[in-house]
């Protein structure tokens, strides 16, 4: 998959921005008009976080980052970055799992943290108006003493911002029931990479017309960046019932959960953890586990008490029948969280296994959960790859992390062509290549596997009404030509602490 | 008018003419009422692949929302979106075409959060499909979400994948005085309700709940007000209401002669209001204007550049 980007790139020599500014006049001071000199960053010391994202085998040093504090700030500098025809990169807190916020060489990051206003919460609407710089949770804190939530939660909420969350549609624990991200957005104020300003929709939850929010939403920084977004809130749910179930094997975890399914309850999470992440989990955060299992599943329903005494009663009986080893129902929150907490930290736990992971996304027909699991097991096992599967089961949302070490020689080429074939595997099966963290630079070369000839390029012509220059994130989600984000590949992480080295 | 019977011929119809707009049951006249070649989903029609233990369904465009509703029964599920017109015959792209959502949208959204994947075919006479057939995908720019509400105007659709729900043991209904007061702290509640909406009139106000039978009689109890037949939610979606609005709560006394839906979201008249779309009769099909931005003819462009399907204008 993404083998051609590593390949005689590594070299290629750090721009000197310094240098650049000297001798002919930089286009870079045209910045200076809009943003004073503390906020246009170009040293390499400060450059060097802006780098990478969450795919941190790449890094790529744009020419400078820059760091509006305001939306007129950001609409004069993506206007300029139009005239000037220099691509940009907008930044949230930098967690994409795909590379979508990897800058560009010839290029700047527009940093949107401190765009981070919740400019209105009203409960009685239940919506709140936040800048795209405000985090996750604080849309959900903001709104608790209301007796109200922001249903999105992905793992990495307490740091991703909602204007990523925006970009990528992202998803979480709770998507069967409550949807994605675009499911809870009911307006949005953006510059477009024309340099136009729009704002579709507002506070309510209807609308007439196209749905404009809804083809903005997942749009992965390509059309242009968000700068004011509406989100529906929910009330918070008055009761839960959370059950942990140990499983012998992963397909008995796998047949619990489709037995869930058919009984007609709709719980707000389905997920499974399999032996590698339980053991990652226990390792990094003292999760607890029931001895001796391949997986694990999370079931939890949620509703009024009087609803959910009554399906709590089904859910237990659906799954004391589908042979658990153990099953744990979370007697408070406190033990709730503690549930979620080793589900949540999987992730970032597994970092603890093995010096270098990707994760991967894929989504397969839920009934065939099994199956891919076994192939995934199958291929690992041909690879000589260890592989660690968390999962979001209720929608048949696989995130395989694959384990190497970059040290070794071909350990990531590896590692990737084991999640290429993974990937190729979810869309045989009639699935997806993504569920949640969108395609960005890592699988570029997998949209063919899922659209026609006619059907990228219609969403490239697409591409191109909302950003005629290509310089709104070029270089992702489209494979082939439009690459210019790649054009150096700089240091991993090990080199940069000084492990590795390539002559 | 012309009646394909297949996808393929279907892209044949597109590019027969150098102007057409699709129909399905022609419910809501207003939104095809344009200078163009009928094109007809009539017998486009049939589930393609139903799974229900996927919570996924595909269906042809010309698929009568009844015949769905009715498949889906037979296996415990449902469309939480509440499709209209059902009974006057409304088809699945008409559906999707129009964004027509009926009270169940306040639970759990509207028809835009339930469109999974798509195949349309665009203003060139290319069949795409964009989305996915899974419950969750990411992939690639949302198309699907776009078509809802695009009233034909930027591709013909051919077929739908949607994503359903179990249907629940059973509804109860409420009703009650229309406080505003009241009906914010009902939705911001603990009870969950399936859908408020508020009569003509603006004087009463109807909650619905939905979930096991004995849980729910304990809520209706704590929420107050009358349990009425569950009949009259039919009532209300087969309404053949001339005008949609989209509003925000604190606007719904300026709508006292419209239905109110989804907690004072949208309105739904028979006398046009000072802003909306017209659903049917010979008004023009925006009502107050509506922004427009540059935006809007690129995309056009981009899915139509030949103007082979008429303008939101026209
Ligand atoms: C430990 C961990 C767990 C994760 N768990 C999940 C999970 O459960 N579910 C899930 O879906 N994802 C998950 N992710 C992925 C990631 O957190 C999400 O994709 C998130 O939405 C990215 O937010 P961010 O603020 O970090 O965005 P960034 O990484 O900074 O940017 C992401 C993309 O959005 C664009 N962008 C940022 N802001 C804007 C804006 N205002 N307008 C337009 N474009 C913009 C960027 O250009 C880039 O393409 C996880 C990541 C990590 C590291």
């Amino acid at each position: 998959m993404l083998s051609a980007v590593h390949e005689g790139r590594a070299d290629t020599p750090v721009r000197s921005s310094e240098a650049a500014g000297r001798s002919v006049r930089s286009p870079l001071d045209r910045f200076a008009a809009i943003l004073p000199p503390d906020r246009i960053l170009m040293r390499p010391v400060e450059l060097a976080a802006y780098e990478s994202d969450g795919l941190t085998a790449f890094r790529t040093r744009p020419l400078a980052v820059v760091v509006p504090e305001t939306a007129d700030e950001v609409i004069a500098i993506v206007r300029l970055c139009h005239e000037l025809k220099l691509p940009f990169v907008a930044r949230g807190s930098g967690t994409s799992l795909s590379g979508g916020s990897l800058p560009i060489a010839e290029g700047i990051v527009i940093a949107l943290n401190r765009l981070n206003r919740i400019l209105k919460l009203n409960p009685q609407q239940r919506i709140a108006v936040v800048e795209p710089g405000v985090i996750n949770t604080q849309v959900t804190t903001a709104a608790a003493p209301f007796g109200l939530h922001y249903a999105p939660d992905p793992s990495s909420q307490s740091i991703c911002t909602i204007g990523g969350n925006v970009a990528f549609n992202s998803g979480g624990a709770h998507c069967l029931k409550y949807g994605m991200t675009a499911n809870h957005i009911l307006g949005i104020k953006a510059v477009l990479g024309t340099g136009e300003v729009v704002e579709w929709g507002g506070g309510s939850r209807e609308r007439l017309g196209p749905d404009w929010c809804g083809l903005f939403t997942g749009n992965e920084g390509l059309f242009g960046i968000a700068l004011e977004i509406t989100l529906q809130l929910l009330p918070k749910a008055e009761c839960f019932h959370t059950v942990l179930a140990g499983y012998r094997t992963l397909e008995q975890a796998g047949d619990a959960v489709s037995a869930v399914i058919a009984s007609g309850l709709l719980p707000g999470a389905i997920e499974i953890m399999d032996a590698l992440a339980l053991e990652a989990a226990v390792a990094a955060v003292h999760a607890e586990y029931p001895p001796g299992c391949e997986a694990v599943l999370i079931v939890e329903l949620e509703g009024p008490r009087e609803v959910v005494a009554i399906e709590r009663e089904r859910l237990d009986a659906i799954l004391a029948a589908s042979a658990p080893v153990e099953m744990r129902p979370a007697r408070d929150a406190e033990e709730r969280f503690a549930i979620w907490k080793g589900r949540k930290s999987a992730f970032s736990a597994v970092g603890r296994l093995s010096p270098d992971f990707i994760v991967q996304d894929g989504v397969v027909p839920r009934r065939k959960l099994g199956e891919a699991l076994r192939r995934i097991a199958e291929m690992a096992r041909e690879s000589n790859i260890r592989v660690a599967n968390v999962f979001h089961a209720g929608d048949g949302n696989l995130h395989p992390l694959i384990l190497f070490d970059g040290r070794e020689e071909g350990a990531l080429h590896r590692a990737e062509s084991l999640a290429g074939r993974i990937l190729k595997m979810c869309v045989e099966m009639g699935g997806s290549i993504t569920g949640e963290h969108g395609i960005g630079v890592e699988k570029r070369e997998c949209l063919p596997d899922m659209f026609t000839a006619d059907e990228i390029d219609c969403m490239q012509r697409l591409r191109a009404a909302f950003d005629p220059l290509g310089i709104a994130n070029p270089g992702k989600m489209f494979p082939g030509k439009e690459a210019p984000a790649l054009s150096h590949v700089g240091l991993h992480p090990l080199e940069k602490a000084g492990l590795i080295s390539r002559e | 008018m012309i009646t394909p019977s297949s996808l393929p011929e279907l892209r044949d119809a597109v590019l027969s003419a150098p102007r057409v707009i699709a129909v399905g049951a022609e419910t809501k006249p207003r939104l095809s009422a344009v200078e163009a070649v009928k094109i007809s989903t009539r017998q486009l029609s049939g589930i393609t692949e139903y799974e229900p233990s996927e919570f996924t369904f595909t269906a042809l465009a010309g698929t009568p929302v009844k015949n769905i509703i009715a498949a889906l029964a037979e296996k415990g599920q449902y469309l939480p979106f509440d499709p209209m017109l059902v009974e006057a015959g409304s088809t699945l792209g008409g559906v999707v075409a129009s964004g027509l959502s009926g009270p169940g949208r306040f639970r759990y959204g509207g028809v835009r959060d339930f469109i999974l994947g798509v195949r349309f075919v665009d203003g060139m006479g290319r069949l795409l499909r964009l989305g996915g057939k899974v419950v969750k995908n990411a992939a690639g720019f949302d198309v699907p979400k776009f078509l809802v509400g695009s009233l034909g105007r930027f591709g013909v659709i051919g077929e739908v994948t949607f994503k359903v729900f179990p249907r629940r043991e059973s509804t109860l209904t409420l009703q009650m005085p229309f406080e505003a007061e009241r009906m914010a702290r009902i939705a911001n509640s603990r009870f969950e309700a399936d859908a408020l909406d508020v009569l003509p009139g603006g004087e009463k106000m109807l909650v619905r709940l939905a979930g096991p039978g004995k849980a729910l009689e304990v809520l209706a109890k704590e929420i107050g007000g009358e349990i009425i037949d569950n009949a009259i939610w039919n009532e209300i979606r087969e309404t053949r209401w001339n005008f949609k609005t989209d509003l925000t709560p604190d606007q719904i006394t300026d709508f006292k002669a419209a239905h109110v839906s989804c907690c004072g979201n949208v309105a739904f008249s028979h006398t046009p209001p000072t802003r909306g779309m017209t659903l049917r009769g010979e008004f023009p099909l925006w009502i107050g204007g509506r922004s427009r931005f540059a935006i809007e003819g690129a995309v056009k462009q981009a899915l139509d550049p030949q103007n082979r399907l008429p303008t939101l204008d026209d």
